[in-house]
């Protein structure tokens, strides 16, 4: 029997452009069922729609949506907002927004307990604490008179899923509830949201880009595409045997440790623009199996095996050739690359004790009264055509630590060394500057909207007196988007008329346009889709072996980390805890911290390790642990890691270890 | 008849805006992204019929800011003279509502005077009676008159209009905004053709009659009225001369460099801000007083001489009012300042200079515009209350604040005088609200808060 029944839902814009178009599935109740896609496939509208909370200029046209036998979608508003809270309740993405910051966390909940349960006063008081404590707050009884401020973004998402539940749900609609969250919070989150499953027994839909987050948690799931549905099965037919090309694909775009001597296959193109595609399968021009009928014929639901069914003409009944999901997959070629250039011994860029302080001031005369230790005493060298990833949790310093490599930000002591000469404490506009370059985690915000793209390549240039005249410029500019794999005439537009991924690579070619050696890529690939991700890390791979480049790569992502790079530094709290080659680290990890990020990490084989629970959230840089930084954390932490920083531990001439117990 | 053209200080820096706006204009035109909003502007309906009744406004202000001066028939030594008053084309345009002074006050299409006085009749005996007006009413007289002549100016105003309107439709198919017909346009024609009828009616009835009256002097009260739009709109627009330069620059100064930078231009615009901007205006203005009193030989005409203190408000005023904007350029910059692109110019090693003007003016300059336009409509309502008090532009010149002044003694009277205020209130009334109107609507279309669901989605 099941709880939420949706069927062929239609919601779509004022002209008729359809968002979420003819959307059918159901969900029973103790069951997680997932919603996977790229963004602008529709997840999120698909889960207002359901609360019926769509934003102005978005309204639900056609289909059922029923809960418990209540039919939703012919309910007033009046009664809509019983349900809502009470039957039905969602948590958001970013819980740093979904709170009140001028409201105590007890009066948030309370607000739900007093019109859903009919609580009050010192009962409600009482309940809210319950919750809290459910939902492994610590001291929940002095939190619940706490702000959100005081709590951390994991602690935020900790109270939205207490708000969520206080009315007692029968349906949790969970729109990427960890995507704003570190992996080891991440973790913490889906154990939480799985516990309370078993629990209260709700269902939840869980709408999600992250394959390793379904593979996590969720029973079935739903494949969706520009706002449909396009394969459906239960978790583990899904991961076995992906049946449509999509959801193939999905799965060979993740970057992997096996693949790192490969190109990943990634999706050509983007996600259709909405209402673009009215007649065939809106999958098709980005599909290599497809053939004339998938641009004539829009594809019908098929149902394969029991509960496995696909909207693709390659499984017709009526078509003779079926294609089975294993041969799809073979069907994709990894094209090898070429040989690696053989690097060079000599350390292009060596850092040594790097610190970089900002003071903490109080007071009318601005006394430095302590010091944020943001990067803490930092060494490593990286040498040419290399890649080392520098992976940590948001706060423990990398963007700090890249940003004062390239001078943005004044460090405080320590050498930077880049190709034989100092960089501290050299004129802003010194002559390395073009020499190493950094690409930014957000291509929607790392490009000025009011600039062409010939202008955007041209400023480096410019500014570094590259190229004898315009003429000369232009026709740089023309290879660098050869290069990055952009339309020569795209250089006349402005950024906002390009997807992520193009921006993305317009940013790489204006890290090109001065010919840098080095590239810092700060997060270069988080904020795009998994089909673009695998374009990006792709372009970089393949720009490492034409140019000879070094990346020093930020990222909290250790998929792309196997995939990418050769060496690892592990971060935590300003310093480095473990260093090694990738081989060295990621499969055999010293530190009880890279340890436990490992174990975060949502895998997609199904096959989930032990999880090594980590407790708490990363400390204040600003009141560091005394001893190890990790002490805190570390189950495995004595007397001493909590007295002083362990030293170094070489474990292998590449591997080292700051640890007591390595 | 010749003449000579005189160009005021204020005139210069009309000209001087108006050059602006046009190189603005056509740079607009050339970038996709910079009129994209303003096609959101156009599509709005009430912001069109503001924009038209704004503009019939500047039509007005600018034709009164064409002055030139008059060749006198006597010479001096065998040297052309001209004459000392200094006229606009606007003053020549309307040259019968400037001339035809009565003895003081009249009612709005009144035919006799407002008072009585005394006069000789046939028989030579005095007697007082409301005598009639020296250029009001004509052989045909009374309501009925004034009823055909509205009608007869309104019909003409409606039909010359909807023929402009016809034959710009069947010529020029193509407008510079590309607007959905029918949906917006048809408020745009309704409201262009209602003003066009007031504008004919209006016209008509100004042949024989003085439309809103007479003041103590017998000035037709129109006239007074329609002259001091040019003061206002200059107050309104020659300000942001003085304030956008100081706001601009300081503000994007302050919120890009940090520092003592930073300090000092808070310090200087929180201690600006803090002293009662009428004290400080009233002080400027008194002291300017002064020294053109005691330099009566730097002014040809007494035109100039008012003009120079109504340019000088417009400093002043602008000397007070630009901490606001730059308050809300140094926080946008503040913000802007940690933006991506911003860091990957720094990394380039471009100068700080250039990272101002190529990243971060450009990326302000919507909110120069909704402020700037925000702002007109609030100098234009200082102009009114400062000269109320006294401390705004010179008494001989026409501004809807030295017709509110006027008109406190008026209220007072028995049998009250209501007119002057009257119309100086709905003339400022009018063009404020447009103002206001047409800022809201450009606040929308740059208010990158906003959910559109137009073109993103």
């Amino acid at each position: 029997m099941s709880l939420l029944k949706v069927n062929n839902l239609v919601t779509g814009l004022a002209n008729g452009v359809a968002i979420v178009d003819g959307l059918s599935f159901d969900i029973a109740a103790g069951e997680t069922y997932a919603l996977l896609g790229e963004s602008g496939c529709g997840k999120s509208m698909t889960a207002l729609s359901l609360m019926r909370l769509l934003p102005d200029g978005v309204s639900n046209r056609s289909g059922s949506v029923e809960l418990g036998g209540i039919l939703l979608t012919g309910l007033a508003e009046r009664e809509m907002r019983s349900i809502r809270g009470a039957q039905m309740a969602m948590i958001f993405q970013e819980p740093g927004l979904s709170l009140n910051p001028v409201m105590t966390l007890g009066a948030q909940i309370a607000e739900v307990l007093v019109l859903h349960q009919g609580l009050s006063g010192i009962k409600a008081h009482q309940r809210c604490i319950e919750l809290l404590d459910g939902v492994g707050i610590p001291d929940a009884v002095r939190r619940v008179n706490d702000y959100p401020f005081q709590l951390s973004g994991g602690m935020k998402q900790r109270v939205m899923i207490a708000m969520a539940l206080a009315g007692k749900p029968k349906l949790l609609v969970a729109d990427e509830p960890t995507t704003a969250l570190d992996v080891t919070i991440q973790a913490q989150v889906l154990q939480l949201l799985r516990d309370t499953q078993k629990h209260t027994g709700m269902a939840m839909l869980l709408i999600t880009h992250d394959l390793g987050v379904v593979a996590q948690i969720a029973h079935r799931v739903g494949v969706m595409y520009a706002g449909q549905i396009i394969e459906q099965a239960s978790r583990e037919d899904l991961y076995a045997h992906p049946l449509h090309p999509y959801t193939q694909k999905l799965f060979a775009a993740l970057p992997h440790a096996e693949r790192s001597d490969q190109t990943l296959a990634a999706i050509a193109g983007a996600v259709p623009a909405l209402g673009s595609i009215v007649q065939g399968c809106r999958f098709a021009p980005r599909c290599d199996q497809a053939w004339e009928l998938c641009s004539e014929q829009t594809p019908t639901w098929t149902n394969i095996a029991k509960g496995q069914g696909v909207r693709c003409h390659l499984y017709d009944s009526s078509r003779v050739k079926v294609t089975s999901g294993e041969e799809g997959l073979t069907n994709n070629n990894f094209a090898p690359l070429p040989q690696s250039i053989p690097h060079s011994q000599t350390s292009l860029l060596i850092v040594n004790d790097l610190r970089v302080y900002f003071p903490i001031r109080k007071g009318i005369l601005q006394r430095v009264v302590g010091q944020i230790k943001a990067v803490d005493g930092v060494s490593f060298s990286l040498s040419g055509g290399r890649t080392l990833a520098l992976v940590g949790e948001s706060g423990c310093g990398k963007t700090t630590l890249g940003k004062s490599l390239l001078q943005l930000i004044q460090s405080t002591a320590g050498s930077i060394q880049f190709d034989g000469s100092e960089l501290r404490g050299m004129h802003k506009r010194f002559r390395q500057r073009a020499s190493m370059q950094m690409v930014f985690q957000d291509p929607y915000a790392s490009l000025n909207p009011k600039m062409r793209v010939a202008e955007i390549l041209e400023e480096g240039m410019s500014a570094g007196n590259i190229g004898s005249n315009s003429i000369v410029r232009q026709t740089q500019i023309d290879s660098l988007l050869d290069k990055v794999g952009l339309a020569r005439n795209s250089k006349w537009r402005y950024p906002h008329e390009f997807s992520g991924g193009q921006r993305q690579r317009i940013a790489i070619a204006r890290a090109l346009a001065v010919s840098p050696r080095l590239l810092i890529c700060d997060e270069p690939t988080s904020a795009l889709d998994v089909s673009v991700q695998a374009q990006i890390l792709n372009l970089l791979k393949s720009l490492q072996h034409e140019l000879n480049l070094s990346y020093l790569f930020i990222t909290h992502n250790l998929a792309v980390v196997e995939y990418l790079a050769h060496e690892v530094c592990v971060m935590y709290l300003g310093r480095i805890v473990e260093r090694g080659t990738v081989k060295e680290v990621l499969q055999h990890p010293a530190h009880p911290y890279t340890q436990a990020l490992l174990s975060a990490v949502p895998r997609i084989d199904l096959t989930q390790g032990e999880y090594l629970k980590l407790e708490g959230d990363l400390p204040s840089a600003a009141d560091p642990p005394a001893g190890c930084h990790f002490a805190p954390r570390c189950r495995h932490a004595n007397s001493i890691c909590r007295t002083a920083f362990p030293p170094i531990v070489q474990r292998s001439l590449t591997h080292a270890v700051h640890c007591y117990l390595a | 008849m010749s003449f000579i053209p005189v160009i005021l200080w204020s005139d210069a820096l009309v000209f001087l805006l108006l050059a602006a706006g046009m190189l603005v204009v056509s740079y607009v035109r050339q970038h996709e992204y910079l009129r994209l909003p303003w096609r959101r502007v156009a599509k709005n309906s009430v912001a069109m019929v503001s924009l038209l009744v704004l503009s019939l406004f500047l039509l007005v202000g600018l034709l009164d800011t064409l002055h030139y001066r008059v060749e006198l028939k006597d010479k001096n030594a065998g040297k052309t003279v001209y004459s000392p008053e200094v006229l606009s084309v606007f003053d020549k345009l309307v040259e019968p509502l400037r001339l035809h002074t009565e003895k003081t006050y009249s009612a709005p299409l009144a035919t006799n005077l407002y008072s009585k006085e005394s006069v000789t009749d046939v028989s030579g005996n005095i007697v007082r009676e409301y005598s009639r007006l020296q250029y009001a009413g004509g052989q045909k007289e009374g309501s009925r008159d004034v009823l055909r002549r509205a009608l007869f100016g309104g019909i003409a105003g409606f039909i010359a209009a909807g023929l402009l309107i016809g034959i710009r439709r069947a010529f020029l198919h193509r407008s510079p905004f590309p607007v959905r017909a029918g949906w917006v346009q048809s408020p745009v024609i309704f409201a262009a053709l209602s003003i066009a009828g007031l504008i004919g009616m209006t016209v008509n009835l100004a042949g024989a009659y003085h439309v809103l009256g007479t003041d103590k002097v017998g000035q037709d009260v129109l006239y007074l009225s329609l002259k001091s739009i040019r003061t206002g709109l200059i107050i309104g627009t020659v300000t942001t001369l003085v304030t956008l330069p100081l706001a601009l620059f300081l503000g994007v100064a302050a919120g890009y460099f940090r520092g003592w930078v930073d300090d000092i231009i808070q310090y200087i615009y929180t201690v600006l801000s803090s002293i009662p901007s009428v004290l400080l205006i009233a002080a400027a203005v008194l002291m300017m007083q002064v020294t053109i009193d005691t330099h009566p030989n730097w002014f040809e005409t007494a035109a100039s001489r008012a003009d120079l203190r109504l340019v000088f408000l417009c400093l002043i005023l602008g000397m007070t009012s630009w901490t606001g904007l730059c308050r809300l350029l140094r926080g946008e910059t503040l913000k802007l300042r940690e933006m991506e692109y911003i860091q990957a110019a720094q990394s380039f090693g471009v100068s700080s200079l250039r990272i101002l003007s190529r990243h971060i003016i450009p990326n302000v300059m919507h909110i120069i515009l909704i402020a700037l336009v925000m702002d007109f409509s609030g100098l234009v309502l200082a102009e009114a209350v400062l000269s109320y008090v006294g401390v705004g532009v010179d008494p001989s010149m026409i501004s809807f604040g030295t017709m509110i002044n006027g008109a406190r003694l008026e209220m007072a009277r028995e049998p009250m005088v209501w007119w002057a205020l009257a119309a100086a209130f709905g003339f400022m009334l009018v063009l404020v609200l447009a103002a206001n109107l047409f800022a809201d609507a450009v606040r929308d279309a740059f208010d990158p808060r906003l959910n559109r669901t137009e073109g993103d989605l």
